[in-house]
């Protein structure tokens, strides 16, 4: 079976400064990959990169087979390559309906739109309304994002990547900043995603990245350091020496 | 319970324009004129307020769409066709032919110089038409426009009453038409592009497209504003492609509040009536007093007048649930 996502040699240079050099993994259907890395190793570039905001200076991406580097991030999107951000990037002034339908809208490619009553469009209403269920957000579902707490932020980021209906899903540190009471919420509606989705995660937290990830990559500077199972990477001496560093030679 | 309608209310809130249209005629009977201009300015601000407040593109060069839909609208009268509906919509198809590809220059470019080459491009329409004196007019103006009567049954009249309810009805039309478009997902999109660009991209939206689209609808707008106001004033000057107009169609939507339909109506209708008094008051100084009113609005009501009686009657509401 084909890849959902498959990178290869990717490289981007700022000037003389190296981001990503010879990066090369790919997503099976259903993957749950993790991305670690100390920070300023390059892990929010290189997801700018899959998705399209940031042109790579050299090697292709394939979704699904089909080379898309040379597709704008729109065009992507809106084939189900989608992301969530590491800094919320919701609507605030405007209502937790109102950016999951913005969301459908762009997936359905009606935005151009110019008569159809959003409150009356029962096929789009019906839609938000499942997400919002999904996402344990139905009870603030009329309520500007600004006057959210900062949890529930991080649900409505989500819940406007999951709107886009995703193939690949490429989430941004999804409970950063977020208190560990609140981030259980988040955490269920990740675990309950559709099996066939392939996602890869950037996360800190190493308890999370231990309980969900069937597979971790490790960038460090720029380029892949180590990749495969929990397993391996907890026992990989270079990765223990790098990026869990002083708390596991403590505990040694 | 917010203070000003916003565009999800069901109720036909459109009505409210006839009705202050005609209280006031009612009360300034001799003021028809000034009536029918506050009518095409509204228009010119809704436009803007599509433009700036809703899709986020701040422009001070709104003005060449107002004034080329008042220069075809009148040249069509005069050459072509002297009916007055048709006329409207050549004014707002100008403004629009123009805004596709002149949108498509400026919306490479973002804030500040974005800015500029609205300027620099309403200059330039300024321009042509200072030269064109054989079609335009000149500084003279455009003049000796004649119209049919409305539906051949209203003829315009030398008091002004047939262009003043013609006026405030093509207003409320235009009203009732931005506000579905405001709830439709061609507005809720303007918006997401005007919160956050890279976002709405990084959802599937083609924003370029999308601005200029949203350009291009404010261009046609501002075409049919100054389509009325060739038809009803009979008087096409280069004073309306100028940047003053821009820039006093700006001002009238930071006092009411961007990004609200209403906001532009109340900003216009405010302005005009003190520039209107001021003026004739004191001939030489009424600048202050605009300028004074500005800075006042801006410091106590940032947002503008729609926006900060909607806050406080948000807070009013709040507070009333919870006391019971």
């Amino acid at each position: 079976m084909v890849d959902a996502l498959a990178i290869k040699n990717l490289d981007k240079q700022f000037g003389a400064l190296t981001v990503a050099s010879d990066i090369c993994f790919s997503l099976p259907v259903g993957a749950r990959t993790a991305l670690i890395g100390p920070n300023g190793a390059g892990k929010t570039t290189l997801i700018n990169m899959v998705t399209g905001s940031l042109k790579p200076t050299r090697g292709t991406i394939e979704y699904f087979g089909k080379d898309i580097s040379a597709e704008p991030q729109s065009a992507r999107a809106r084939a189900g390559l989608l992301r969530t951000f590491q800094v919320t990037r919701v609507f605030k002034p405007l209502t937790v309906v109102d950016n999951i339908r913005l969301a459908v809208v762009q997936r359905r490619g009606t935005a151009m739109n110019l008569f159809q009553d959003l409150r009356r469009a029962d096929d789009i209403n019906q839609e938000v309304f499942g997400i919002l269920t999904q996402l344990e957000l139905a009870d603030s579902a009329e309520r500007r994002v600004d006057s959210l707490a900062y949890g529930e932020r991080r649900l409505v980021e989500l819940a406007l990547a999951l709107a886009g209906r995703p193939k690949v899903l490429l989430l941004d540190e999804p409970a950063a900043g977020v208190p560990k009471s609140e981030s259980s919420v988040i955490m269920r509606a990740i675990e309950r995603l559709p099996p066939d989705l392939a996602i890869l995660f950037i996360e800190h937290d190493m308890d999370i990245v231990f309980r969900f990830a069937r597979n971790i990559i490790v960038l460090v500077a720029g380029s892949i350091l180590v990749s495969g199972t929990p397993r391996d990477i907890s026992e990989n001496k270079q990765v223990r020496e790098i990026y869990f560093g002083s708390r596991h030679h403590a505990v040694d | 319970m917010s203070a000003f309608p916003k565009s999800e209310s069901n109720w036909p809130f459109e009505l409210l324009i006839p009705a202050v249209g005609f209280a006031l005629a009612w009360v300034l009977p001799d003021q028809l004129g000034f009536l029918t201009q506050i009518a095409t300015t509204a228009i010119l601000v809704l436009a803007l307020d599509l433009v700036t407040g809703y899709a986020g593109i701040v422009t001070l060069g709104h003005a060449a769409f107002f004034g080329l839909g008042a220069y075809a609208a009148g040249l069509f009268a005069i050459h072509l066709v002297s009916e007055p509906i048709s006329g409207l919509f050549v004014g707002g198809l100008a403004g629009m032919l123009l805004a596709i590809p002149s949108g498509a220059i400026v919306l490479r470019a973002r804030g500040l110089s974005l800015i500029m080459m609205t300027i620099a491009i309403a200059q330039i329409v300024l321009e042509i038409a200072n030269k064109s004196r054989a079609l335009t007019g000149g500084d003279d103006g455009l003049s000796g426009i004649e119209l049919r009567p409305i539906f051949g049954a209203f003829a315009f009249d030398i008091f002004g009453q047939t262009g003043f309810v013609y006026s405030v009805a093509v207003l409320t039309l235009c009203m009732f038409v931005l506000r579905r478009v405001m709830r439709s997902p061609f507005g809720l999109t303007c918006e997401g592009i005007r919160e956050d660009r890279m976002r709405m991209s990084a959802m599937g939206c083609n924003v370029k497209r999308h601005l200029t689209a949203a350009y291009a609808l404010g261009g046609f707008f501002a075409g049919i504003a100054g389509a009325l106001s060739a038809q009803t004033v009979q008087v096409v000057g280069l004073h309306s492609l100028s940047f003053s107009t821009s820039a006093e169609a700006l001002v009238m939507l930071i006092l009411g509040g961007t990004g609200r339909l209403w906001g532009a109506l109340i900003g216009t209708l405010l302005f005009m009536f003190i520039h209107h008094i001021a003026a004739e008051l004191d001939p030489f100084r009424w600048m202050f007093t605009i300028g004074g009113m500005l800075i006042a609005v801006v410091l106590i009501m940032p947002g503008g007048i729609v926006n900060s009686l909607d806050q406080i009657g948000a807070r009013l509401g709040s507070k009333g649930v919870r006391h019971g």
